[in-house]
């Protein structure tokens, strides 16, 4: 089985991201990034279905030069090959422009199965999975937590509200996947020796015969949020299980 | 604005809730309401969606949608009925399957969506508020593609309110399921029955983090839980480690809750977790660390021991219904 993982190079969750003011962009310059650590499950996902099934994986993104260092760690994890697609013109893409041209560098490359997040760290947009699989005119199965394969068929417990659905997807197909669906790898010496020397596919508008990119949303204000206030901090001396409780009972829960 | 589709879920004969809270905010906005819903017991909410506000609610009760995932055939669906009945905007609800329709819908129609909001306006422009970094940033991102424009806003941004409205006309989809969508077919819908009130509902919920130190001291939340006729959450790093399953995940990538008081417990307050849970009425925090992040939201914040605390919490709470 032939695997597509998208990923994304996102600021690093752990730090409070930030926008260009002049811009309303997201600021990349200064900022440290990461692979999306969402993304780190899909590549497990994708490079233990074909290893068992003997394919390859390749790593498709979107985004600056500098997006080359994540798709390297997807590489130094095992896939085989990435492809990113980097323009100027791309620059404050939103979800659907941002799926046409993920769509367009997927349709080179051989495919069973595309693998994504639910949803990206950083704009958390949560519909590109979906355009993705619309546009690939695919079968579209999301928020799976547990998969399995065998012959042309995906099997994947997709979480729902009430609890989740058991289904069956006949490849090719793109599928969603949770955090935790699988335990990411983390790359070997060898692996990341290997990595750089591992073809990557660089990528621009025109080459993905897309014409002119427009973006459907535009950003038009940004306020900090309300902070919320500090209230009272106690350093636990025996008595802190009853604080608690008579706050829950002055607020009239218990 | 002239008119706003409301795209609502039916789950064991109810009406999500999202789906009334979208509806009470497009009754605000003016001009004409519309739901759709995809179920065989639509019949059974069509009052419902009325008395929140839907004039119309376009109702599909073919039971093949169930047979497959919704969003493709469901996508399909309101894709040919916009085209004939051109809404200026459609409002979906960031949930699972909310999702699996917006982004296909998007595809079908060639239109934009702006997901992740928590609030949306339509005084000339199309604007959707959303919150970003953590919540610690609030965007305003306007529509400027082609109609309908569609806006995913997540849960409990609204408050659901009835207003009165008459028997909504309903009037049925017929559009059949596609042979395409039956490559994916559900063979069985398993529901976790999970006691007490679920995450969004319960006045009180006790979500646990990686200070809990192991998966089995999360039984300690849910006696406690039980006690206050609570729910339990989790934080992302205990979710990703395992320890429990995602949808009890609270934060930017799982949900987002609203208690009237929430207990957070070695939970060190990273903002993904933070986004889904500062619009609690009141935060506790119990953490070792006294310089977590936690504590600058907490109404009340206890540095301390938490497996210590939360035996001493059970007992008090046990006392306290003797």
């Amino acid at each position: 089985m032939n695997v597509v993982v998208c990923v994304k190079q996102v600021p690093d969750p752990n730090s409070a991201g930030q926008l260009d003011p002049a811009t309303n962009r997201l600021k990349r310059e200064g900022v440290e990034v990461v692979l999306d650590p969402g993304d780190e499950y899909g590549i497990e996902a994708g490079l233990q279905l074909a290893e068992a099934s003997g394919g390859q994986v390749t790593v498709v993104s979107m985004g600056p030069e500098k997006a080359l260092d994540a798709i390297r760690k997807a590489l130094a994890m095992g896939a085989a090959k990435g492809v990113l697609v980097s323009d100027a013109a791309l620059a404050g893409a939103d979800a659907l422009t941002t799926a046409k041209v993920l769509a367009a560098a997927i349709r080179r490359e051989p495919f069973d199965l595309v693998i994504t997040a639910t949803e990206s760290t950083d704009a958390s947009t949560g519909v590109v999975p979906q355009m993705l699989a619309g546009l690939l005119d695919v079968p579209c199965v999301t928020f799976a937590k547990h998969v399995e394969a065998s012959g042309g068929t995906l099997k994947v417990n997709r979480q729902t509200e009430a609890g989740y659905d058991v289904v069956e997807a006949d490849l090719p197909a793109l599928m969603s996947v949770t955090a935790g669906v699988f335990e990411p790898r983390y790359p070997s010496l060898k692996g990341i020796m290997a990595a750089k020397s591992k073809p990557v596919d660089r990528l621009g508008v025109a080459d993905l015969g897309l014409g002119e990119v427009t973006s459907g949303e535009q950003i038009v204000g940004v306020q900090p949020a309300e902070e919320r206030k500090a209230g009272e901090i106690v350093e636990d001396d025996g008595t802190a299980a009853q604080r608690i409780v008579d706050f829950l009972a002055a607020q009239k829960v218990i | 604005m002239a008119k706003i589709w409301v795209f609502t879920e039916v789950l064991e004969g109810e009406v999500v809730p999202v789906g009334l809270e979208l509806l009470t905010k497009a009754r605000g906005m003016g001009g004409s309401v519309e739901a759709l819903v995809f179920s065989p017991e639509a019949d059974k909410v069509t009052a419902t969606l009325g008395e929140y506000g839907a004039a119309t609610v376009h109702a599909c009760t073919d039971s093949a949608y169930s047979e497959v995932l919704l969003g493709g055939p469901a996508a399909d669906a309101i894709a040919a009925l916009a085209r004939e009945h051109n809404p200026d905007l459609i409002l979906i609800g960031a949930t699972y399957t909310g999702r699996d329709v917006a982004g296909r819908l998007a595809a079908a129609l060639d239109v934009p969506v702006i997901a992740n909001g928590v609030d949306v306006s339509a005084n000339g422009d199309i604007i959707v508020q959303g919150a970003i970094f953590g919540a610690t940033l609030m965007v305003q991102s306007k529509f400027a593609g082609n109609r309908p424009a569609i806006a995913v806003l997540r849960a409990k941004s609204f408050a659901a309110e009835p207003g009165g409205g008459g028997s909504p006309t309903v009037v049925p989809i017929t559009t059949p399921v596609d042979e395409k969508h039956r490559k994916a077919r559900v063979k069985e819908r398993v529901v976790a029955k999970a006691e007490g009130p679920t995450l969004e509902d319960a006045p009180v919920v006790i979500s646990g983090g990686r200070g809990l130190q192991d998966p089995a001291n999360f039984d300690l939340l849910q006696q406690v839980a039980q006690l206050v006729g609570g729910a339990v959450g989790a934080s992302r790093a205990v979710v990703d480690a395992g320890w429990v399953p995602y949808a009890m995940q609270v934060g930017q990538t799982g949900k987002t809750v609203k208690p009237t008081v929430y207990i957070a417990v070695g939970i060190s307050g990273a903002m993904q977790h933070t986004v889904g849970m500062k619009g609690a009425k009141n935060i506790v925090a119990i953490n070792k660390d006294a310089e977590a992040p936690i504590f600058k939201l907490a109404d009340l914040g206890v540095v301390g021991d938490v497996l210590k605390i939360l035996p001493q919490l059970i007992d008090a709470l046990k006392a306290r219904k003797g």
